[in-house]
């Protein structure tokens, strides 16, 4: 290829700040500290991991992004919809109020939620004041779930929409002419062309859901324990950088194998998944 | 001829405040290819679109078969659309896409594998079955769309420009395949276009629409030899307009000229406009008491050549002959009285 020196500073790049850590984190995933202080290769942080204590972290890790993947897909498929229904002048204003709150700091975002759910927060002076029971979701799997479904939301519409919105108005009208009834002319027309936007709604809600310590820190509690808060506390706080490595390259892998069968599913021509 | 299958009532349709089109009159009877000829944004395709119900009429009725069908939705009318980009679904095969309607109705799997066949060895497309409709060019493309309609045996196909987008040679063969069809099948077409020449190529009948007005209704000889207006002389086929006055009867003055003419009925001078087409005006040398001209430029166009002829008072006429006259060339131009149209000024915009 000609000009190909053009991609050298993105190839550096993706050296120096890709593939670098990557290998860090490999080397880290692989070695121990013996007792004298030199790092010795070894398969014990991957054989610590196989403890049912870690096991059912995972597990819960994966249970509540799926959930949430769900929810998020439930809500925004109707929501990207609406947006695509409208048109253009409106459209635009509707997706520029649904992104706008993208705008703000994620984590002041997640802040607000907990004085929201508080037990003496806004959600339940609210309902203290016409006289319902308060509710006590903080620091619970429900206030997790909604923050994952409140952060990760625009990240399952976009995609959707914009697929949806790419739909060639006349292959509805086709459908309809060939006498499908609007949930006929979803079932079999818009839904299958809205497929690669599901998908890759799906694989941008569940990645970072997986992999998030934030959300489950703030509205979980600081005893919560996801895959991301365990490879923060190996960092932070135990300071096992071998242990937390090999947890964070078994979450790649994991991210790796959902992503793989994700693009099964994907057509080939209109994808996007991977990379 | 047949009985009315569609009628349109005094149909209006408004976008926005903008009238698309302005109280049409029509019906349309069985068996017949009906043609809607008009320039862009002239109401033609919103016509279709009403009959077809993706658009609702802002006053007055479309009636099937004497029944007011304002309200149906398109999946329950028994009229199929051949849409102008083809509009074929890009996640099925070309024999998901020809099955669709046939699938929508629950028809039995081997009753749809006979019709699909039947219908791909009609437009010449046999074995296409597994094909992907993206790999197909865009006259294979449209074979299939035409094919996705007729399969279902509606009483009605509506097409909207459907060889717009193919090559000139593929064109005139689909215009002949398409005429064929409807003759072999009986089913009546609306056919919309802006090319005056398909039109007359393939209908029965062509309603000559402007500005979401039906501008004249007649069969292509009507059209084409009986223009109505400057407006429909213009649009079909080209036409050389001139300003006139009608002296009397038979009598007819242009280009500071007395002419003989086979029109009648007008008022006594009254302004017309006078259409002569350009294949039938003569150039002759002779300084007898014509109307004189000068060839100022020819165009050689395959069968014939293209002339124009500035003539006495300036004005350019547009002749088609077979022979030619050499750029600035002295002639006179004649014309046969049975070629000079006459027609009434209308005021279009």
């Amino acid at each position: 290829m000609k000009k190909g020196w053009v991609s050298y500073p993105y190839i550096f790049w993706m050296i120096l700040f890709t593939l670098v850590p990557l290998l860090l984190v490999l080397y880290y995933s692989l070695t121990a500290p013996d007792p004298s202080g030199n790092s010795v290769l070894t398969a014990d942080n991957f054989r610590r991991f196989i403890e049912p204590i870690y096991i059912k972290v995972l597990a819960r890790s994966i249970v509540l992004a799926l959930t949430s993947t769900l929810i998020c897909l439930l809500v925004g498929y109707p929501v990207a919809m609406i947006l695509s229904g409208r048109d253009l002048s409106r459209r635009n204003l509707l997706v520029l109020l649904f992104v706008i709150p993208m705008w703000m700091n994620f984590l002041l975002r997640t802040y607000a939620w907990m004085t929201l759910l508080d037990r003496k927060g806004v959600l339940n002076s609210l309902l203290g004041m016409v006289g319902l029971p308060r509710l006590n979701i903080l620091y619970t799997d429900a206030a997790v779930i909604l923050g994952m479904v409140y952060n990760f939301l625009p990240f399952m519409v976009l995609p959707i929409f914009s697929v949806l919105s790419k739909i060639d108005r006349s292959v509805v009208e086709a459908a309809e002419d060939l006498g499908s009834d609007s949930f006929t002319v979803f079932r079999r027309i818009i839904f299958p062309l809205s497929f690669p936007g599901v998908v890759s709604g799906i694989t941008m809600v569940f990645m970072p859901a997986v992999t998030t310590f934030i959300i489950s820190k703030l509205l979980g509690g600081s005893q919560y324990m996801l895959i991301g808060n365990l490879i923060e506390d190996q960092f932070t706080r135990v300071y096992d950088w071998n242990f937390g490595s090999a947890v964070s390259i078994v979450m790649m892998l994991l991210i790796l194998v959902s992503m793989g069968i994700m693009s099964r599913y994907d057509k080939e021509d209109m994808g996007g998944g991977l990379l | 001829m047949g009985k009315h299958i569609i009628e349109l009532v005094d149909l209006t349709k408004e976008y926005d405040g903008t009238e698309a089109l302005k109280g049409i009159n029509l019906y349309i009877r069985q068996n017949e290819f009906v043609t809607l000829l008009g320039p862009s944004g002239c109401g033609k395709t919103t016509t279709l679109r009403l009959i077809g119900g993706f658009e609702k009429p802002t006053s007055g009725a479309v009636l099937f078969e004497g029944a007011n069908i304002n309200d149906m939705p398109p999946y329950k009318r028994r009229v199929n659309t051949v849409f102008q980009k083809y509009a074929l679904f890009p996640h099925m095969n070309v024999y998901e896409n020809i099955a669709f309607g046939l699938r929508i109705k629950k028809t039995d799997n081997a009753v749809i594998r006979e019709k699909v066949a039947a219908m791909l060895s009609m437009v010449n497309l046999e074995g296409f079955e597994k094909r992907s409709v993206e790999s197909l060019s865009g006259g294979q493309q449209q074979r299939i769309a035409i094919a996705r309609a007729l399969v279902n045996e509606p009483e009605v196909l509506l097409l909207d420009e459907p060889l717009g987008a193919l090559d000139l040679k593929l064109r005139k063969e689909m215009q002949l395949e398409l005429k064929n069809i409807q003759k072999r099948l009986g089913i009546t077409f609306i056919y919309v276009t802006h090319d005056q020449e398909e039109a007359l190529t393939m209908s029965d009948t062509i309603v000559v629409m402007q500005q979401g007005t039906i501008q004249q209704i007649g069969t292509p000889q009507d059209i084409y030899n009986e223009p109505k207006n400057a407006f429909v002389a213009d649009f079909i086929g080209e036409s050389n307009i001139i300003d006139g006055v009608m002296l009397e009867d038979y009598r007819v003055k242009f280009a500071g000229h007395v002419l003989e003419c086979v029109d009648r009925g007008f008022g006594s001078n009254e302004s017309v406009d006078v259409v002569v087409r350009p294949e039938d005006i003569r150039l002759i040398h002779d300084n007898a008491n014509l109307l004189q001209g000068r060839v100022i430029s020819v165009i050689f166009k395959g069968v014939h050549y293209e002339m124009k002829v500035s003539d006495e008072n300036g004005f350019e006429w547009i002749v088609h002959s077979t022979s030619m006259e050499p750029v600035d060339t002295a002639v006179a131009l004649t014309i046969q009285p049975c070629d000079i149209q006459i027609m009434k000024k209308v005021r279009t915009i």
